[in-house]
């Protein structure tokens, strides 16, 4: 007979405190009846002899002292699992929300994670072909690999986000089966609707898993949620030989939910009011990516981060490129200039493309092109700098090419159709095209070889009509 | 019996108890988790758990160990994989499979592996705290030398058994030590957040030959010295240090991924496997112990997985090695200080970090050094250490106080990085404390006007950084056709020789020679241009010789082993420029 206890001793925020419990373990889930009959989820942050501190997913309106039932539950909060989450939507914390009740789990799991043991990784190494010719080249995407999309409020990276799902072609050999968990945290209930109507039109919505915490949903759900999505992420893809696309959005709303939580337990903030653990506690999330010895599934990871103010040197976007293999940067400059997607391309990286590409993979003169291409487009920014100042009439006819390089890369390089899906040969010609623009002699990333193969000058002045 | 009291995160509390030391190492739960005591008051004592504090109950027991926080010391180490407090990661797979589970306990090396023994003393000898007793080949290329611990006083040697093969544990040699017998093995112990002690430090005056051109030549770090590498993320903190790693001359490396990503220890693993050193010919991992304790493990094992590394190399300092510590990154564990101060609610200094973080940070960076050490040999610790500054602002603590304790800084750089000119260090804002004391080696062992040629690459960086400030206002074309070719010369400065390709066979590792000889080049043509443009030779047509271009690719078209190509360099471009001068004149 588990043990109840009838109220509690303080509310604090979305803590709750409980004074004269015994046996209690760190990290508990208890369940918290009203006395109207309905149930909250609740989770032990603290102990301190015989005082409890909880937090409440679902928030502690209408909790008093005296109208509650607390009844612990023995272990950490786990998430019921089994291949029938394919095709479902379930809340933030993992409670089936549509109408089509609860799933037959096949095994229950801690949705805390263990870190995996790095002698048990599988470096990633083969490319997921996006048909987005500035991921695909230059910041490549790789099964396995957490990749975040650094936005802002209003640029289109849920449109990017869908379009890498309908396009990666993920797992085509081996008739391996591919899916997309898709963990929402604080995201309008419009956006929601935007992605499962885009998975749907796409055919996609029978392979999708997603979790829903809206942005008027508690604060305390959205901590649970990326953990609940990956908790299922690591099962199709660990148990069961998925290879799986998560898609988490907005970091940024999960990183703020956390700073409440931490503000409403006390603790002592480090930058920007963030906890001092922020690191940690999303290295915990963007760590669950990776291929393992044990199982031919992998999971990625494309966390969606909005940065406030468009500061990439805020703590959220900061840490996690920290934590992260990679990132790509939207830019507002580019986006109001009609560029769809607007990547902008010089502090985007993807830490991982090194050993995906190239022979045997993509095409052997893949990274001579994409380290060109960026170093060239490092110059057309400093020939812009220069033209703002002395006017583009009086630049040298070296920096003039560069302007030209820079229109025409972002007029066709860059710019691509919503529905546009181009192969890997198409963008690594395109940049050659592009490149031949430029003299010769400015290609200093490139080998002669490469050179006399690719490049010529008089196609692309044909080409672009110069 | 000690019960926990309270818990929160990693830290856990224990009421009304006076049987804990300060930084003793103790269990913690039923399942025996790893922790330190971190603070003692007669009313309470503070433990930072090592491993998830997850299911923990108030209630549990709490077991003292009587000994401090320690590492094992013995073969087995090098070409293995630890976590932060010295638990081999293959050996913990094997007993949890993929993912790492809480309270597994795993002997830290193997004890029950044979080594061919070789003891170095016989009986009757007196053999004093750090010196050599018995050794054995640990690997192909490292040869282990067990030494008196430096906390037994020493005595005459009573016994010692026949050379042979002995498992770790095996007594090899026994110890009077004032009248009481002590068994010698081959392993021991040490507190990792003890210096090991050693007879005399000594100057810095050799390199840590790493083969990457601007760091040899223009920022370099002396064997026993401490370099620290800032940037923001995205600039090449990592790739540096594994490209170091791969290449410094140091005999053994000691790798620390100190809350960093977990595919980069996996690809660590694989490609220092599939390496080959050029000196030894054996797998890079032969020389090579890994420390990772990934982002997602558990914080205060990540900032102790910092002393367990330094102490690794400290103990085969000792034996008379050279070691290079790469600790990727500082700023994580400068993160887990404040993390675990947080939980401690201690009043934070800046930014929410310890007022102590400035003095745990020189403690480590002074347990570099180059040594004599107490069993009469040579060795030393090189500390190569990444900072990953918040929002890439070099102002905020970590950078700041790291800068007061190490002597050269390789300060990464984002503009470079965006523009893949890597390795992306910017040699205005790097330094290094170094050059002085080094000169005479560069002058004595590359050519004696090594010092003096790097002296002018780097005044051709400088005037063109003073240069490129006219340029950004006003273009490149107001300059006068000095400083024309200034510009020039300066590129191929940059691209030609700080540049360098760590995927290319050649360009990967560069001698020292060659580096000289590059230099050389580069000053002679700029000699000859000079000289080309007072003879009325306009700079477009000193340009249209090709030279520069030749030289931005010189690093890959003369190969490592064929420094006399230079000399037919030379010859070349001295006709070309002759020829040059001749048809002005002749116009």
């Amino acid at each position: 007979m588990a043990i109840k206890y009838i109220g509690l001793s303080e509310i604090n925020g979305p803590l709750v405190m409980l004074d004269n419990v015994s046996g209690i373990s760190y990290d508990e889930i208890a369940k918290i009846k009203l006395d109207n009959g309905t149930e909250r989820l609740a989770r032990v942050v603290e102990l301190s002899g015989d005082k409890a501190v909880l937090q409440v997913f679902e928030g502690t309106t209408g909790l008093s002292l005296k109208n509650t039932e607390t009844q612990f539950k023995g272990k950490p909060m786990e998430l019921p699992l089994s291949t029938e989450m394919l095709g479902r939507v379930f809340s933030g914390s993992g409670k089936p929300i549509d109408g089509l009740g609860d799933i037959f789990p096949d095994k229950f799991a801690d949705i805390n994670g263990k870190p995996l043991n790095p002698v048990h990784r599988v470096y990633p190494r083969n490319y997921i072909n996006t048909g987005i010719s500035s991921i695909d080249a230059l910041i490549t995407l790789i099964r396995g690999q957490k990749l975040p999309i650094f936005s802002g409020s209003g640029l289109s990276h849920n449109k990017l986000a869908v379009q890498i799902v309908r396009q990666a072609r993920i797992a085509e050999e081996n008739g391996q089966e591919f899916a997309v968990v898709f963990g929402a945290m604080g995201v309008q209930n419009d956006v929601a609707e935007y992605f499962r109507r885009s998975f749907e039109e796409t055919g996609v919505l029978q392979k999708v898993v997603m979790f829903l915490n809206l942005s008027n949903d508690p604060i305390i759900e959205r901590i649970l949620t990326p953990r609940c999505a990956l908790t299922a992420a690591e099962y199709l893809a660990f148990e069961h030989d998925m290879h799986i696309l998560v898609i988490l959005s907005d970091i940024t709303s999960y990183a703020e939910a956390l700073r409440e939580f931490s503000s409403s337990k006390g603790e002592i903030p480090g930058r920007k009011g963030y906890p001092g653990y922020l690191y940690s506690d999303l290295a915990s999330l963007y760590e669950r990516a990776g291929i393992i010895d044990s199982a031919k599934g992998s999971v990625t990871q494309i966390p969606i981060l909005t940065m406030p103010n468009d500061d990439i040197t805020h703590p959220v976007p900061d840490l996690t490129g920290y934590i992260t293999e990679g990132q790509i940067v939207l830019d507002r400059g580019l986006d109001t200039t009609g560029v769809y997607p607007p990547v902008s391309v010089l502090p985007s990286l993807s830490r991982l493309m090194k050993d995906g590409i190239g022979e045997g993979y993509t095409r052997e003169d893949h990274s001579s092109v994409s380290n060109q291409l960026f170093a060239s487009y490092a110059k057309v920014q400093d020939a812009r700098a220069l033209a703002s100042v002395i006017g583009e009439e009086e630049l040298s006819a070296g920096d003039k090419d560069y302007l030209r390089f820079g229109t025409l890369f972002e007029k066709y390089f860059l710019c691509q159709s919503f529905d546009e899906n181009r192969s890997i040969d198409e963008t690594l010609d395109l940049g050659w095209e592009l490149l031949s623009t430029l003299p010769r002699s400015e290609l200093d990333r490139v080998d002669e070889e490469h050179l006399n193969r690719f490049y010529d000058n008089e196609k692309a002045k044909i080409k672009f009509g110069l | 019996m000690n019960t926990i009291y309270s818990i929160n995160g990693p830290v856990v509390k224990v009421r009304d108890t006076k049987d804990f030391q300060m930084l003793e190492m103790v269990y913690v739960g039923n399942r025996r988790l790893i922790g330190e005591v971190i603070g003692v008051t007669s009313e309470l004592t503070t433990i930072q758990v090592y491993e998830g504090t997850s299911g923990l109950t108030v209630g549990e027991p709490v077991t003292p160990t009587g000994a401090q926080m320690s590492v094992t010391l013995g073969p087995g180490i090098i070409s293995n994989m630890f976590d932060g407090i010295e638990r081999p990661l293959k050996e913990l797979g094997r007993k949890t499979g993929a993912f790492i589970e809480d309270g597994t306990e795993v002997s830290s090396i193997d004890m029950e592996k044979q080594y061919d023994v070789t003891v170095t003393v016989s009986v009757g000898d007196s053999l004093s705290s750090g010196q050599i007793y018995a050794t054995c080949p640990e690997t192909e290329i490292v040869q282990h030398r067990c030494m008196l611990s430096p906390y037994i006083k020493g005595g005459k040697v009573t016994y010692t058994a026949p050379n042979g093969r002995y498992r770790v544990g095996d007594t090899v040699v026994k110890i009077d030590c004032d009248g009481e017998e002590t068994e010698l093995s081959l392993c021991q112990k040490w507190p990792i957040r003890t210096p090991r002690p050693i007879a005399k430090r000594l100057p810095l005056t050799r390199p840590l030959i790493t083969g990457q051109r601007i760091i040899d030549t223009v920022v370099p770090v002396a064997k026993g010295g401490a370099a620290a590498i800032p940037g923001g993320f995205g600039t090449g903190k990592t790739m540096t240090q594994h490209q170091l790693a791969k290449w410094c001359d140091a005999d053994i490396i000691v790798y620390i991924g100190c809350g960093e990503r977990g595919n980069e220890m996996t690809q660590v693993l694989e490609e220092f496997s599939e390496l080959i050193d050029p000196k030894t010919q054996r797998p890079l991992t032969d020389r090579t112990v890994l420390i990772a304790n990934t982002s997602n493990m558990p914080v205060a094992a990540r900032e102790a997985s910092i002393y367990t590394g330094i102490t690794l190399a400290e103990y085969y300092r000792d034996m008379g090695y050279h070691i290079a510590i790469m600790a990727d990154s500082t700023s994580r564990w400068a993160e887990a200080l404040r993390e675990i101060s947080g939980r401690l609610e201690e009043m934070p200094a800046e930014e929410g970090f310890p007022a102590y973080l400035p003095s745990r940070l020189s403690e480590f960076y002074e347990r570099a050094g180059y040594v004599n050490t107490l069993s009469g040999k040579e060795g030393s610790v090189t500390i190569i250490g990444a900072v990953s500054p918040q929002g890439s602002d070099f102002s905020e603590p970590v950078t700041q106080n790291t800068k007061r304790f190490v002597r050269c800084f390789w300060a990464l750089d984002k503009s470079l990085a965006y523009a893949r000119h890597y390795p992306a260090i910017n040699w205005t804002m790097s330094y290094s404390e170094y050059n002085d004391d080094l000169s005479d080696y560069y002058n004595k062992n590359v050519a004696p006007d090594f010092m003096d040629k790097k002296l002018r690459i780097s005044n051709i960086l400088h005037e063109e950084t003073n240069l490129m400030e006219i340029v950004k206002l006003m273009g490149a074309d107001v300059l006068p056709d000095d400083q024309k070719l200034l510009i020039e010369t300066a590129r191929v400065v940059r691209v030609g020789f700080l540049q360098q390709n760590a995927y290319h066979k050649d360009d990967t590792y560069v001698p020292l020679k060659k580096q000289y000889l590059m230099m050389n080049i580069i000053l002679s043509l700029y000699e000859k241009a000079k000289e080309a443009l007072s003879h009325k030779v306009l700079v477009s047509d000193i340009v249209a010789t090709g030279w520069f271009e030749k030289l931005i690719k010189v690093k890959y078209d003369i190969p490592n082993d064929k420094p006399e190509m230079f000399d037919g360099y030379e010859k070349e471009m001295q006709g070309d420029f002759a020829r040059l001068i001749a048809q002005q004149a002749e116009n």
